[in-house]
């Protein structure tokens, strides 16, 4: 239950994968995943809802049996040890799974209780958390009746209550406003240091920027694995962002033709991803009969949303050469 | 010792949720405290003061003495006259009346005939001395009222001549144990306490557990270290209080509002009513891993609770049930407590005296604690 503290050894992987497989009848949520997660650092899985993001992590805990494949996770194989897991681990839900008509306080020293916190302890951990997760005011609220912003910090608090190795988080900031997020992270980072690895599900952009290496789910495939940098490096496309009038049929006629990824628009401006087949994207796309209307044209540095795009969706190089049906 | 502490941090977190719940918490004693009033002066199988209406053709006084002498048993009351059959008859049909007596014009011929009035006994082979003297209408739908006015078929009319009635020798002599002024609310009193535990603890539990998953706490407590039949006990046990608690104020209360007496030994009652609240619970546990919202569960309780009120014998005595639907009160946990709850309380019977019954409540909690915990085990996965 106590970790080591001090510098780890970052080599050390925490989860480990093989061909991690979940099906439900027809549907496979999680096809063939392998990963490599290593201790004291942020991993994200960024995807859209339903891509298979909280039933890894529930493979990875060992909630669910997997379909087929192997995982370890803090040496552990799961779900054989996954009573020993639980008390290594920190879980915190999509949304606020604490009890809502009892008091901060109350649900921090429920978990202490089940975690099997002795008294003393229990207390002195207790009032630590309360301080470092601003709670110390709001102890005796009722935590059904807090913002977002505050119920998340609670979550969070009993999620490391027992001081876990490892935590996940499943899509911990989908309900609470950019400021909290802010600080959210910041609080992730301080755990990281102190040597928690943390695994953590978002479908926001800029959340998974801040993480150290992050994991492109679709359909349950990983698509692209990296640090956001490393991905945005090895992104198959160049970003254009054009301006100029009547962008909604621009946009159209342009995602019709096969060497653009997407084009989307962002309030008076389109941003156009282009394959790197196209040595220069700037010069093609001038010289297309459709933009003729185009007003300027210029090259920018990619974000973690081209990145997503690229390898997402229907015509994404798909690791296993099988291209998804769609609808 | 580990396992313990979770229980018990479960249990305690249960009782704090239940006080909090003020709605919950007064329904706990609201519930057994006013079925207990309502049925308790409610119920009455002994019926009295029938309304019924009277077609007088005699129009003689001693049809009016006839009358008096019939309200006097107070088994009906008279509340309409008619002049003609036909009137009675439609009084009956649109509810005015449950029943019509209709006095012939030659009443009093058949008065003075009648081996009822006890003049001489009458020969029953001569048609003028075995005449009836008048005639119900009744509605014979609801037999109960019915049979009451049924009673009335042979009283006897003694009275009407101011003669002393006959001393009657009766064929048996009957001595009524346990009951013996026939006050239905003795046998109501202990009956309602299987009913309304059904109900509660079913419900209770089985929405209890539900609740956890449905408000998304399910998904953090299966993260911890917390096993599922820890969670499954710590969340009953407090139910268990609550149970004994309603068995007290439904028993306390008809001592002290209905003089029902408790004649029972109370380690017997306590014996009983755990052996009960167990199997209810586990059923209610059954049942939390049936349903899926509040809804579905409150819904599951009913389809136990109508026919535990209906065939366990509270209402309508067990032995009057043709044998399939006995069979399926056997498999009713309320039907085997009600015989125990009323053979402790009313005719102080052993627990040997009910073995059979205890055997059967014990039998349904394992059955239901095995059925919940496979059924709670496969839904974590």
């Amino acid at each position: 239950m106590t970790r080591a503290p001090g510098p780890t050894d970052a080599a050390e992987t925490v989860i480990r994968t093989r061909g991690l497989t979940k099906t439900f009848g027809p549907k496979t949520a999680v096809d063939r995943l392998d990963l490599d997660i290593a201790r004291g650092t942020i991993h994200g899985f960024l995807g859209p809802n339903g891509c298979g993001k909280t039933t890894a992590i529930r493979m990875l805990t060992g909630l669910l049996t997997p379909s087929a494949g192997e995982v370890e996770v803090l040496g552990l194989t799961m779900p054989r040890d996954a009573e020993a897991l639980k008390y290594r681990i920190g879980y915190m839900t999509q949304s606020f799974s604490l009890y809502g008509d009892m008091t901060v306080r109350e649900n921090l020293d429920f978990m202490s209780r089940v975690f099997g916190l002795k008294r003393k302890a229990a207390l002195a951990r207790i009032d630590e958390l309360l301080e470092t997760y601003h709670l110390t005011d709001l102890a005796d609220q009722m935590s059904g009746k807090m913002s977002g912003g505050q119920r998340q910090r609670l979550g969070l608090a009993c999620a490391v209550l027992n001081k876990p190795d490892l935590l996940f988080l499943d899509e911990p900031t989908s309900a609470v406003d950019p400021e909290s997020r802010r600080d959210f992270w910041e609080q992730l980072f301080d755990l990281c240091e102190a040597g928690t690895t943390i695994l953590v599900t978002t479908h926001f952009m800029d959340e998974a920027e801040r993480c150290h290496s992050i994991s492109i789910l679709e359909l349950g495939k990983k698509r692209a694995e990296g640090s956001p940098a490393e991905l945005m490096e090895r992104m198959g496309t160049n970003v254009l962002e054009v301006s100029g009038p009547d962008l909604r049929t621009l946009r159209k006629t342009l995602t019709a033709l096969p060497e653009v990824r997407s084009a989307a628009q962002l309030g008076t401006r389109l941003r156009v991803l282009v394959t790197k087949q196209i040595a220069d994207p700037e010069a093609w796309f001038r010289a297309l009969p459709e933009s003729q209307s185009v007003q300027q044209v210029a090259r920018v540095r990619p974000n973690l949303e081209d990145v997503f795009v690229t390898n997402t969706g229907v015509s994404a190089p798909d690791a296993t050469g099988t291209p998804e049906a769609r609808p | 010792m580990n396992s313990l502490s979770r229980i018990s941090a479960i249990f305690f977190k249960e009782l704090r949720q239940l006080r909090r719940d003020r709605m919950t918490f007064a329904m706990v004693v609201m519930i057994p405290l006013v079925q207990l009033i309502l049925f308790g002066y409610a119920i009455n199988t002994n019926v009295r003061d029938v309304p019924v209406g009277i077609v007088d053709q005699s129009g003689s006084a001693v049809g009016r003495v006839l009358e008096q002498v019939i309200r006097a048993t107070q088994v009906v009351k008279f509340t309409h006259r008619y002049d003609t059959l036909e009137e009675a008859q439609r009084a009956v049909a649109a509810q005015e009346v449950r029943a019509a007596l209709i006095l012939p014009s030659d009443l009093v011929q058949r008065l003075a005939r009648s081996g009822s009035v006890g003049l001489a006994t009458p020969n029953s082979t001569n048609w003028t001395t075995s005449r009836p003297v008048g005639q119900w209408i009744v509605d014979g739908s609801d037999t109960m009222v019915a049979s009451a006015v049924k009673s009335l078929r042979n009283m006897p009319l003694t009275e009407l001549l101011r003669q002393a009635p006959n001393r009657s020798v009766p064929t048996f002599e009957m001595a009524l144990f346990y009951n013996p002024e026939q006050r239905t609310v003795v046998n109501i009193v202990p009956g309602l306490v299987p009913v309304i535990l059904t109900m509660t603890m079913i419900m209770f539990t089985a929405a209890a557990i539900v609740r956890e998953s449905e408000r998304g706490n399910m998904e953090m407590l299966i993260n911890t270290p917390v096993k599922s039949t820890e969670l499954m006990l710590g969340k009953i046990i407090p139910y268990i209080f609550i149970g004994l608690v309603q068995t007290a104020i439904i028993l306390g209360l008809g001592y002290l509002i209905f003089n029902v007496p408790f004649n029972g030994s109370m380690l017997a009652l306590l014996a009983a009513t755990l052996l009960f609240i167990g199997a209810s619970l586990t059923l209610g546990l059954v049942f939390s891993t049936l349903a899926t919202s509040q809804l579905q569960a409150m819904q599951m309780t009913v389809f136990v609770l109508m026919p535990s009120i209906l065939l366990s014998g509270f209402m309508f005595p067990f032995e009057g049930m043709p044998l399939p639907a006995q069979y399926i009160a056997e498999i009713l946990p309320a039907t085997h407590f009600l015989r125990m709850i009323r053979g402790i309380a009313l005719r102080d019977a052993l627990l040997v005296d009910l073995q059979y019954d205890a055997i059967c409540l014990a039998v349904f909690m394992v059955l239901g604690l095995i059925a919940a915990s496979l059924r709670f085990k496969k839904r974590l996965d």
